[in-house]
């Protein structure tokens, strides 16, 4: 088995759900409404604690402690997906990122479920049990505000045409794609999108928000190799803001 | 968290002239005899006048005390705080849910009662008026401010209306987790570093005012609440919550080798009560009417809350959606 490409696939993983479990958690206080808020940082919490898992995975592999890991790093070191680190923005860009993101989540936890990597697809299943309330969320909302008012339906329209191109780059592949198939610890990022893709057409079918044809679309790529966009490193900086104060301190 | 010491104002009772003396005789004998009054019983005016402010206060105080704490979900240091503040936080605005629900229960929508908060009509907890600098801030509000909520929420548990009660009885089971949080994150601080040491003494020193404040006004000066205390809606007198607090929290603060700052800070042993220095009433009732370092930033962050998401309730309206509140 190819440790690097392991290693770089459970990086990748961890830090979107790091990445966006922190974004979602900025929701906290200020949701459209008490009970949006309460969901979204419960899915926040999910997200976190499965990055924690994940960087535990690593820890096992040699890697240092989850927090080290988490709270040290710069910005050119997360192989995040860019889409995870865009600002939250208005509600309907949250929602629709919320979406699709975690259409895109529950189906590659799904396919790890049958990774070679043991540890990996034990906590496959685990995490993919959590998501279903997530995806369960997210297609509850986008049904009902892709077809519910005028303003609704433009601004989840508006938000999914920017989204789409930074969704598109959850899939940049790795230079280890071929290895990961190979040895049977992912089925490939190709595979994911198509599955993906599917499922974002049965969903957006149910809704007024029209679908551009995937032909036009450009991936915005560069996370998966540490090249982000400028809101990735304040968004590093804050995170970290009282963990720097002493890192060898415990808090 | 939740704001005691509750704005009760000098309540004028010439209302109660006007109601049915039967039922009103009937309706205090049942609070006499520990029985819970429910939504569909009757009650006089301005016992459903007073319960509303007073739940509707306590909600306000759970959605703006979440906005301190929470601006430091994204700095908290390392997983573990971070899940825990997030967990913690998460469940101020689910409290702050049940309370809307109860006080809705007497009549007023939680639309109506946000307006009012926006407003300033009405009142919340004066303790968020302060800012939160450090993490450390974060951390004695996790504590003591929640410590101080418990005190009054176990209290307003034992009160007369059943909806209220028991919101407050789930809610103070999500508390004690809160101040294990928050004990747990000082007890850190300090046996942590030198710099982490002073840090949460400077937060003691910046928030102990406004700790002493958070139960209200002294007996001494309040406003005559007797019949609130008969109808069990008020349950304890603000000295006597101030007491029992400083009863249970300041041997931990010491314990932990910080310095109250309060030279006259001790228990008499005479009176079995605590002296202190008389808190600043004055500065009390500036920051409670507005001119607090933070009133104008809690109030315009949950203004621009709302207006962001007026379009998102909207939409919930329209025939489609089948979204449906939570019941209390
Ligand atoms: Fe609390
Ligand atoms: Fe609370
Ligand atoms: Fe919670």
């Amino acid at each position: 088995m190819n440790e690097i490409a392991l290693k770089e696939l459970l990086y990748k993983i961890a830090d979107d759900q790091l990445i966006l479990g922190h974004r979602n958690s900025e929701w906290t206080g200020m949701g459209p409404l008490l009970e949006e808020d309460i969901a979204f940082s419960s899915m926040a919490q999910d997200k976190v604690g499965q990055s924690y898992a994940i960087y535990n995975l690593l820890h096992a592999l040699g890697e240092q402690e989850p927090d080290t890991i988490a709270f040290t790093r710069n910005a050119n070191q997360f192989h995040n997906s860019i889409f995870t680190e865009l600002p939250n923005s208005e509600y309907d860009f949250s929602l629709i990122r919320h979406f699709l993101y975690d259409t895109a989540e529950i189906i590659r936890f799904d396919l790890l479920t049958r990774s070679a990597y043991q540890p990996l697809a034990d906590l496959a299943v685990k995490v993919r049990a959590e998501l279903r309330y997530h995806t369960l969320h997210a297609n509850t909302w986008i049904k009902q505000l892709g077809s519910a008012t005028e303003e609704s339906i433009s601004r989840l329209q508006h938000s999914l045409d920017t989204a789409l191109p930074h969704a598109l780059g959850m899939f940049e592949e790795s230079l280890y794609e071929q290895d990961l198939i190979h040895d049977s610890i992912f089925a490939g990022e190709k595979i994911l999108m198509e599955r993906w893709k599917q499922q974002v057409e049965i969903i957006l079918s149910k809704t007024q928000l029209q679908l551009p044809d995937w032909d036009t679309l450009t991936a915005v790529n560069g996370g998966r190799k540490g090249q982000h966009s400028e809101h990735l490193q304040p968004l590093l900086d804050e995170m970290s803001e009282v963990f720097r104060i002493d890192p060898t301190a415990e808090w | 968290m939740y704001g005691g010491g509750n704005t009760f104002e000098g309540i004028k009772t010439d209302s109660l002239a006007q109601e049915d003396p039967v039922k009103l005789a009937e309706f205090e004998a049942r609070i006499a005899r520990g029985e819970k009054i429910e939504p569909s019983d009757w009650m006089p005016q301005l016992y459903r006048k007073q319960l509303i402010r007073m739940i509707e206060q306590h909600a306000h105080s759970e959605i703006i005390g979440a906005l301190p704490e929470g601006t430091w979900i994204t700095r908290a240091p390392g997983f573990k705080r971070k899940l825990a503040l997030m967990a913690k936080v998460q469940d101020e605005v689910g409290h702050a849910q049940l309370l809307y629900s109860a006080a809705e229960t007497l009549g007023k929508s939680r639309e109506q009662m946000i307006n009012d908060l926006i407003n300033g009509k009405s009142k919340y907890s004066n303790i968020f008026n302060y800012p939160a600098f450090t993490w450390a801030d974060s951390c004695f509000i996790s504590w003591l401010v929640d410590a101080g909520a418990i005190v009054n929420q176990l209290a307003n548990a034992k009160g007369s209306y059943g909806p209220y009660c028991r919101a407050l009885d789930r809610i103070c089971a999500e508390e004690s987790f809160h101040l294990k949080y928050g004990h747990h994150c000082v007890i850190y601080l300090a046996t942590g570093t030198p710099k982490q040491r002073a840090m949460f003494q400077e937060a003691l020193n910046r928030w102990w005012a406004p700790m002493m404040h958070f139960f209200g006004p002294s007996d001494k000066i309040s406003a005559h609440t007797e019949v609130l205390m008969k109808w069990k809606v008020k349950m304890a007198s603000n000295d006597d919550m101030r007491n029992q607090f400083l009863d249970m929290y300041v041997p931990k603060i010491w314990e932990l080798g910080f310095t109250i700052p309060d030279p006259k800070l001790r228990k008499n042993p005479e009176t079995g009560r605590w002296d202190y220095t008389e808190p600043d009433w004055e500065e009390f009732k500036r920051v409670i009417n507005g001119d607090g370092p933070c009133n104008k930033e809690r109030l315009e962050v949950r203004r621009i809350a709302e207006e962001r998401g007026h379009w998102v309730r909207e939409a919930l309206k329209a025939p489609k959606a089948s979204y449906v509140m939570p019941l209390a």
